[in-house]
């Protein structure tokens, strides 16, 4: 698919709010409609970052913004990436509500320094004087033959360190939600915009609301197995639940919507309901936030465990090129569906 | 140019500032009674002196790891800079920021920063928020002769200059990359040079000299002020004490005798020349207002050994805003 089309050619999925009589709005038209409502009742907010103005984003996503609000409000700024988050630091701690874009969330590790040594330690190093409401969003990951700059599923080594929130929309309707609540949040947060997602379609309602950060989604219940999964990964995850229905194991699907701060609470009671989970996610399985939420599961409802925890991720390697080799790298509903069958 | 006595005796009482706060610091380093590292400006108070006496008070400053200078010069709390230096409750960050991490958002004094060449960028952000409200403001950054060999500073200058910010660039040129050379770790002479490549102006300023960093940082804040885009000034200066502590067990990467022969330059013995010999000071006014400042600087000692440690439960006190605790 071409950057171009992406509000086109909508494939269309049901809305983690469902309601199909309502209005339906793609996941990339969702950042655009969202920023632009934002801006307009804002006047603190503005978005800078590489071809983000004239061009609209390379994904589009941002496109019309710039006519509207102007070219000091929507900054086409070098490619530098530490400046750009630093141009965010800055203006933040002014009083400012800035949206920084990192084209591709790879780059993140370009602009590591101030976001991990400045934007996160910031107020805790100044002992809470200073209030940081920054916005990185960023393009994350795979199956655009992409290759291994340009397709990273990063979001557990960013929530490795405190004073980061971190959020991965499933759908349109959680980019909005979750995106509004970015903007309007004092800490910096990192908004991961699932690329495959973007002509995606579902229900959003036209006024802004907030989806809180920190609190997961039963996406669907069930009493079986407990499924969580991440990003762009409820879709395959819900395709799994769909196989797996079939064969007579009901899954319960839960998208934590933020991964950092985690909400481990919606987690350890559905699995002390269902007795088994299963992890899914884009990005490698070694350290992936899926270790994490299998840790505190073991620490908080293991005598509820009725089989250890499963995670279907990627491999431990880059992210191949060939398409014949990234579709065996990302994780679908057929492997989803193996790993909850493989549970002993 | 013409300097008041006025500003003059500023000047001075900026630099006396940092320097026996600085000296003090270093003695109770070297007894042990400060944790952590520490890095002294003392040799380079001109700078920071000269910078700070020709900003607003709502000017942003982004300093360096060697940072004292740039928050004192700015006005900054003795008592709070040294119980901060001490890891105590009443410091300037609650004890958790320490030496490197000393700010005053106040003084609109956006930190000391650990990681070389890293407040720059943040220094744009400051920049930008100005241009973008419109409210005649302009953000300075202090930073090093080694700093400008680092990503963050160029991509910053150039950002700085491709937006057309309202930015003042001050290098330190202190001649040492930490422990190593210039002439090792760069293949020009002068650190402005930079500057041009990005295509703004700047000049070369004798940083020993407050008067001169001063009517350098006047002019070029008059035309930032007024649109010109960003600005540099290149101070070349020295410190007398090591790149951490007083003087270090690694000091052999300089001869005693260069030190002595910069401290024959010493900007505050300079000054005070100055200030005797146009009869804007005496011997004596100059000495009372030492012996002054040196009080204050006793009693901040005092005030942060008395002060208590952040409580146990600080530790997760503001890692975020909203609630606090996680």
């Amino acid at each position: 698919m071409s950057p171009d089309n992406i509000f086109e050619g909508a494939t269309g999925s049901e809305s983690s709010e469902s309601n199909a009589e309502e209005r339906k709005l793609g996941y990339g038209a969702a950042v655009v409609e969202t920023m632009a409502q934002i801006m307009r009742e804002d006047e603190s907010v503005f978005l800078a970052g590489e071809d983000v103005g004239a061009h609209g984003g390379v994904f589009g996503y941002f496109r019309g913004l710039q006519p509207e609000f102007g070219d000091d409000r929507v900054v086409d700024t070098p490619i530098a990436e530490q400046a750009i988050i630093g141009l965010g630091i800055g203006a933040a701690v002014q009083g400012l509500r800035p949206v920084v874009d990192l084209m591709f969330m790879d780059f993140i590790c370009v602009a590591m320094d101030q976001i991990a040594n400045q934007a996160a330690k910031l107020k805790y190093m100044f002992g809470g004087g200073a209030k940081l409401p920054l916005t990185i969003t960023t393009a994350g990951g795979a199956g655009l033959s992409a290759a291994a700059q340009h397709s990273q599923s990063l979001e557990a080594m960013l929530c490795h360190i405190p004073g980061l929130k971190v959020v991965m929309p499933s759908d349109a309707y959680e980019v909005k939600g979750l995106l509004t609540s970015c903007i309007r949040e004092d800490n910096p947060t990192i908004f991961i915009i699932n690329k495959r997602k973007l002509a995606d379609t579902c229900h959003v309602p036209e006024e802004l609301f907030e989806i809180p950060l920190g609190e997961g989604h039963i996406f669907r219940e069930g009493s079986d197995v407990t499924l969580v999964a991440i990003g762009r990964m409820v879709d395959e995850a819900r395709g799994a639940a769909d196989i797996l229905s079939k064969e007579g194991i009901d899954c319960e699907l839960i998208n934590p919507r933020t991964v950092q701060p985690l909400d481990i609470d919606l987690i350890v009671e559905s699995v002390s309901k269902t007795g088994n989970l299963v992890i899914v996610h884009e990005a490698v399985r070694f350290g992936g936030i899926g270790a994490e939420i299998a840790a505190q599961i073991q620490e908080q409802a293991f005598d509820y465990l009725d089989a250890p925890i499963g995670r279907v991720a990627a491999p431990f390697s880059p992210i191949p090129f060939s398409p014949a080799l990234e579709k065996l790298y990302v994780p679908d509903a057929e492997r989803i569906a193996a790993g909850v069958r493989n549970l002993s | 140019m013409e300097i008041t006595d006025e500003v003059l005796i500023d000047l001075y009482k900026r630099m006396v500032r940092v320097r026996l706060f600085e000296e003090e610091a270093g003695r109770l380093a070297e007894s042990a009674r400060l944790p952590g590292f520490l890095h002294l400006y003392v040799g380079e108070e001109a700078v920071a002196a000269g910078v700070c006496a020709a900003l607003k008070n709502e000017d942003q400053i982004t300093s360096t790891h060697r940072g004292h200078g740039h928050l004192l010069a700015k006005g900054g709390d003795f008592n709070r800079m040294m119980a901060e230096l001490m890891g105590k409750a009443t410091g300037y960050c609650n004890g958790k920021g320490g030496s490197m991490h000393i700010c005053d958002l106040d003084l609109a004094m956006l930190g000391a920063n650990g990681i070389v060449g890293a407040g720059v960028p943040i220094s744009v952000g400051a920049a930008y928020a100005n241009k973008l409200t419109s409210n005649d403001l302009i953000s300075v950054s202090f930073f090093g002769d080694g700093a400008t060999n680092i990503g963050a500073f160029h991509e910053a200058a150039n950002m700085a200059a491709a937006l057309s910010l309202p930015m003042l660039f001050v290098c330190e040129n202190n001649e040492y990359a930490e422990y190593s050379p210039r002439d090792k770790t760069m293949a020009i002479a002068d650190v402005i040079e930079r500057a041009a490549a990005y295509g703004f102006p700047g000049a070369i300023v004798d940083g020993m000299d407050c008067v001169a960093v001063f009517e350098a940082a006047t002019l070029a804040i008059e035309k930032i002020r007024n649109g010109e885009g960003p600005m540099m000034l290149e101070c070349k200066t020295y410190r007398f004490y090591d790149h951490v502590g007083v003087k270090g067990t690694a000091s052999n990467y300089r001869t005693d005798e260069e030190v002595e022969e910069m401290r024959k330059r010493d900007p505050l013995v300079i000054h005070e020349a100055r200030l005797i010999e146009s009869g804007v000071m005496t011997d004596e006014e100059i000495k009372n207002f030492k012996d002054t400042i040196q009080e204050e600087v006793d009693k901040s000692v005092e005030f942060a050994e008395q002060s208590p440690f952040p409580e146990n439960d600080d530790i997760l006190l503001d890692v975020y805003t909203n609630g606090g605790r996680t």
